[in-house]
């Protein structure tokens, strides 16, 4: 019985509080603009209002078209599932679950794309295929992030992976992980949310035609994902698994928060990118997390070298094969900073 | 004292010419410091005192066989600059005769130098020395080449140094105090750290290698032979490799001493052979006769890692053809430079017949195109000639067949752009230019001595020098 | 203390990264300059107790490669009214990774080789090969003598970092050298950087293919 209530908990917090932080980076975009802003529950009432709506499908459509955005939600949320909240745990944590999530990921991406294209319209079908070309890059930089968790922690099953900090490398791994959260969903320096251009638009473009419920289903699919993002970077960053269950609760909120100002921040001040720049930004947060991924590496390496090694003045001596073996705990030494 | 006094007197003299003040008698002081200069090796050559192992700054066996070829090289062509130089009246020579004096200054530092930093910071020092002397002309190929042989060159120095580095740690790294002179290096033998050893040697091939021009690292050479003035060319060529090439041999008897005689002379071998083929392959394509000198320096360096790679009497004559290499180039760089003057251009397609127009710089050109591609009785023959039968005698017959293999391709190359050159009618502009730029004796006696030299090197090689060669050679061999 | 000085080297492993990856040459200058700085604290770092020597080196480094050097290269653009695009031959997302795989590769030969205990701690080694790497590709894949000068002091930055395993134990010769000569060469540098603006109207060394074969 409480478990059934841990998930209805769990659904309530994914479902419910996600489209608040679109809500808070809007206030955080006009309050440094001078502005008023819309509501802080403005995306709330754009659900509802489209949920009430009626739906116009296009003539060319098949129903892979209204199936597609259905999917990408169920898929965005069993990966919420999956991923822990803080000293919540995860519902469901099973080894090999981290590799699962990155493939819901993408099958969200997918079933995006694949609607976007079923309209057969010139401007969905660039859309979808910028949304996929920058995929290829911050795919490769999440995954190399889960990589570096795995590596460290020596474990495949998200929980565990999330519960103590990235390690030497964790400013290096969260400032990765934050480029690859503003390229995923789509924020500024990578895309405008709130440009009308589709010429210059990524993911607004792919979701021109659809209408209604199907529209409220991706924007609130969309806002998911964002929360999704913000909640893997702060596990990542930060060791909330060994901390008490009060403040780590209360870390977790606040960093999320934090991440939602840092979102509007940059949004605020920086300038969306020109588009042939942007596989250098990506390539960055790529090269970032492979650098975090090295330091646990040289780390975990390094530990084992640590017990068989002798003492270093006796290896000196004794050739530079034995001096070789030597310099490795002293490296982890310098790495374990 | 008299150490010291051989570098002194060309720096102090730069010092000088750089305050003189009438710029037409400002180039006397280039033969002056030169009589000087081989006053003080030739007196020092023939009564050596052996210096102790811990200075820094010494005449010792390897330096004696080397350095008065230097001095003689400046000095011969120290009166060519002068000819040279009242030529170009109208180019203010401050900055060239200063650089010029400085350069040979730096290089007797260089050859003298018994320290791994010391030996560095005289290479470094030359290399800057010589960007004046590139850009003398003025025009904008010439402000080219020295782009480039700035970039190449501050690179190939760089990597020298780090090399150096990799050099100290290798000594700390085995016990060592600090002392990073090459004797105090080759002391210590094999308790130096053999990966840094290696790194070392790999970074010290590539930099010196590039002030040597070793391939590929000498994309620099064309462009900067091509362009400077011939007199500079023949210091470069003749002077400035040389003095590479014993940096190269200095850290060689280092790495040896520590029991890595092997590599160094597979990758000596290697990079020597390499550097032969793909020079006499750039010889047999190239129209610009300037340019053709620079692969020709190529091949000779490559002629010279060849020998140090066979060691022994390989390495003698090596020495030897340091000597050959020297005074012909001399011969070469300072004719063709009158005939590129009096031509006005200087691909196969432009000039003609200067046979008729030059005739006496026409001459040198040829014999002494036929004495650097060794033909006897010319030295650079009886050089090779050793380089051969010390290849022979250590059983590396294909080295051997590469080896002669490019000295044919090399003569076929080269004499057909020279006889291109100066057989045949010369068109009307080259009559011209000619009758403005007439020979005279300043300009054509000084490549005559050179070539006199190598005639007579060839012929009846001193035992004096022999002697020296020797003695370098043991040296810088290592008793195992 | 082992710690500030790796992470002072991580800081200019990040910024070898950064040059590669701008397209403006100011912005190239400045990181420049912003590595020279993180280097020339680090001597006061890796001595406890530094003598005056090394705080005069310190100083040293600090004032040319952190002001001294930048301005000349900043006088040289203003001089030669030089468009700030970095123009490179190589794009930048392949020189990136290029970087960064010199900067792994860079990793894994510091420790392939032997160090001294007292420097095992440190990432001298990687970071010195790392920058000379970077320094090469930044040389080699860009078109304007500035950048290519910009390259070529990054290479300097690399090797200094390495002289500074031996600034214990060998004479300050070496270190001095260093200095002198690297201020000579961008001075000469300089100087021909003018002359080819002069002679070219521009400083993109694309023009300069007038030889060749």
């Amino acid at each position: 019985m409480s478990h059934g209530l841990d998930v209805l908990a769990r659904l309530a917090f994914w479902l419910v509080l996600a489209p608040l932080v679109p809500g808070i980076i809007n206030k955080v975009k006009a309050w440094v603009a001078g502005r008023r802003g819309p509501p802080l529950f403005q995306l709330y009432f754009d659900l509802a209002k489209l949920w009430r709506k009626g739906v116009v499908l296009s003539t060319a459509v098949s129903p892979g078209h209204v199936a597609g955005p259905a999917i990408a939600w169920v898929a965005l949320m069993s990966a919420a599932l999956l991923l822990p909240l803080g000293p919540a745990g995860a519902i469901l944590s099973f080894r090999g679950d981290a590799l699962l999530f990155v493939y819901l990921l993408a099958l969200a991406r997918f079933c995006t794309a694949g609607a976007a294209l079923d309209t057969g319209s010139a401007f969905e079908g660039m859309g979808a295929a910028r949304e996929v070309s920058y995929a290829i890059l911050s795919e490769a930089a999440v995954i190399t992030a889960l990589l570096t968790l795995a590596v460290q922690t020596g474990s495949l099953s998200l929980g565990a992976m999330l519960a103590p900090a990235a390690g030497p490398g964790a400013a290096v791994l969260a400032a990765g992980l934050f480029v690859v959260l503003l390229a995923e969903n789509c924020r500024v320096p990578f895309d405008d949310p709130n440009t009308h251009l589709e010429l210059t638009m990524v993911h607004e473009v792919m979701v021109l035609d659809h209408s209604g419920p199907p529209l409220a289903v991706i924007l609130h699919g969309a806002s998911v994902k964002l929360l999704l993002f913000a909640t893997l970077l702060v596990q990542a960053a930060l060791p909330l698994g060994q901390w008490p269950a009060g403040p780590a609760a209360g870390l977790l909120v606040i960093s999320l928060l934090g991440v939602a100002v840092g979102v509007g921040l940059v949004e605020s001040l920086l300038a969306r990118l020109a588009f042939q720049r942007v596989p250098l930004l990506l390539t960055t947060a790529f090269i970032l997390c492979l650098f975090a991924l090295l330091t646990s590496w040289k780390a975990s390496t390094s530990s084992e070298a640590r017990q068989g090694a002798m003492n270093p003045a006796e290896c000196r001596c004794s050739g530079t094969r034995a001096a070789h073996s030597a310099a490795l705990p002293g490296e982890s030494g310098g790495k374990r900073a | 004292m008299i150490e010291l006094a051989i570098i002194l007197v060309p720096v102090l003299t730069a010092g000088v010419a750089l305050a003189w003040r009438s710029n037409a008698t400002r180039p006397w002081l280039l033969p002056v410091a030169g009589v000087l200069h081989a006053t003080l090796c030739g007196w020092r050559g023939l009564a050596p005192p052996a210096p102790l192992a811990s200075e820094w700054v010494g005449f010792d066996a390897v330096t004696r066989a080397v350095l008065p070829a230097l001095s003689l090289l400046f000095l011969v062509c120290s009166f060519y600059a002068l000819s040279y130089l009242r030529l170009r009246a109208e180019r203010p020579n401050r900055t060239f005769t200063g650089a010029l004096l400085m350069l040979l200054g730096l290089m007797s530092l260089a050859l003298q130098a018994r320290h791994v930093g010391l030996l560095w910071i005289a290479i470094e020092g030359a290399t800057l020395a010589t960007v004046p002397l590139l850009h003398f002309n003025g025009t904008a190929r010439a402000y080219e080449a020295t782009w480039k042989y700035l970039l190449v060159g501050g690179t190939g120095i760089a990597l020298s140094l780090l090399g150096s580095f990799c050099l100290g740690y290798a000594s700390l790294y085995g016990g060592g105090s600090g002392d990073l002179t090459f004797a105090g290096l080759t002391a210590q033998g094999g308790a130096l750290s053999r990966p840094w050893l290696m790194m070392a040697w790999v970074l010290m091939m590539a930099g010196y290698g590039t002030k040597m021009g070793l391939v590929p690292m000498h994309t620099w050479k064309p462009d900067a032979y091509g362009e400077a003035p011939g007199v500079v060319g023949a210091l470069l060529a003749g002077g400035m490799t040389t003095t590479a090439f014993i940096a190269l041999l200095r850290v060689k008897q280092v790495v040896d001493a520590a029991g890595l005689g092997g590599m160094t002379q597979q990758m000596l071998l290697a990079a020597g052979l390499f550097s032969m083929v793909v020079a006499a392959l750039f010889l047999l394509g190239t129209p610009d006769f300037k340019r053709m000198l620079a692969y020709s320096s190529v091949e000779h360096m490559g002629i010279l890692a060849v020998g140090a790679a066979l060691g022994g009497a390989g390495l003698g004559a090596a020495l030897f053809h340091v000597w050959n290499n020297s005074l012909t180039k001399g011969a070469l760089f300072l004719s063709a430079g009158n005939l590129r003057r009096a031509a006005g251009a200087r691909t196969r397609d432009d000039v003609a017949g200067m046979a008729w127009v030059s005739p006496w710089s026409a001459r040198i050109l040829v014999t002494g195109l036929l004495a650097i591609t060794a033909c006897p009785p010319f030295g650079p023959f009886f050089s090779e000639l050793g380089i051969v039968r010390a290849g022979l005698g250590a059983g590396r017959g294909v080295a051997v067949l590469v080896f002669l293999g490019s000295l044919l391709l090399a003569f076929l190359g080269m004499t057909r752009l020279v006889f291109a050159i100066v057989d045949g009618r010369p068109g009307r502009a080259a009559k011209a230019t000619g009758a403005r730029f007439r020979e005279t004796a300043g300009l054509v006696v000084p490549p005559l001595v050179f070539l006199g030299l190598s005639l007579g090197l060839g012929l009846t090689t001193p035992p004096l020098l022999r002697e020296t060669w020797a003695a370098a050679v043991k040296a810088l061999e290592v008793i195992p | 203390m082992t710690d500030t000085v790796n992470l002072f080297i991580g800081l200019a492993m990040g910024l070898n990264l950064m040059a590669l990856a701008s397209s403006r040459i100011p912005s190239i200058i400045r990181i420049e300059a912003a590595q020279g700085m993180v280097l020339g604290v680090l001597p006061l770092l890796l001595e406890g107790e530094p003598s005056a020597l090394v705080i005069a080196v310190a100083a040293a480094v600090v004032g040319v490669k952190g002001f001294l050097i930048p301005s000349l290269l900043r006088r040289a653009m203003r001089a030669a009214h030089i468009d700030r695009e970095a123009a490179p031959r190589l794009g930048f997302v392949p020189s990136l990774l290029l970087g960064a795989a010199a900067t792994v590769g860079a990793l894994a030969l510091g420790l392939a080789l032997p160090l001294m205990p007292e420097h095992a701690r440190l990432l001298l080694v990687p970071g010195s090969f790392a920058t000379i790497i970077c320094g090469l590709i930044l040389l080699m894949s860009r078109t304007k003598a500035i950048t290519q000068v910009c390259g070529f002091l990054m290479l300097e930055n690399g090797i200094y970092l390495f002289g500074l395993l031996l600034l214990g134990s060998t004479p300050l010769l070496v270190e001095a050298g260093i200095l002198l000569d690297l201020t000579v060469a961008v001075f000469v540098i300089g100087i021909i950087v003018d002359r080819i603006q002069r002679s070219f109207d521009s400083l993109d060394t694309r023009m300069l293919t007038e030889l060749r074969e």
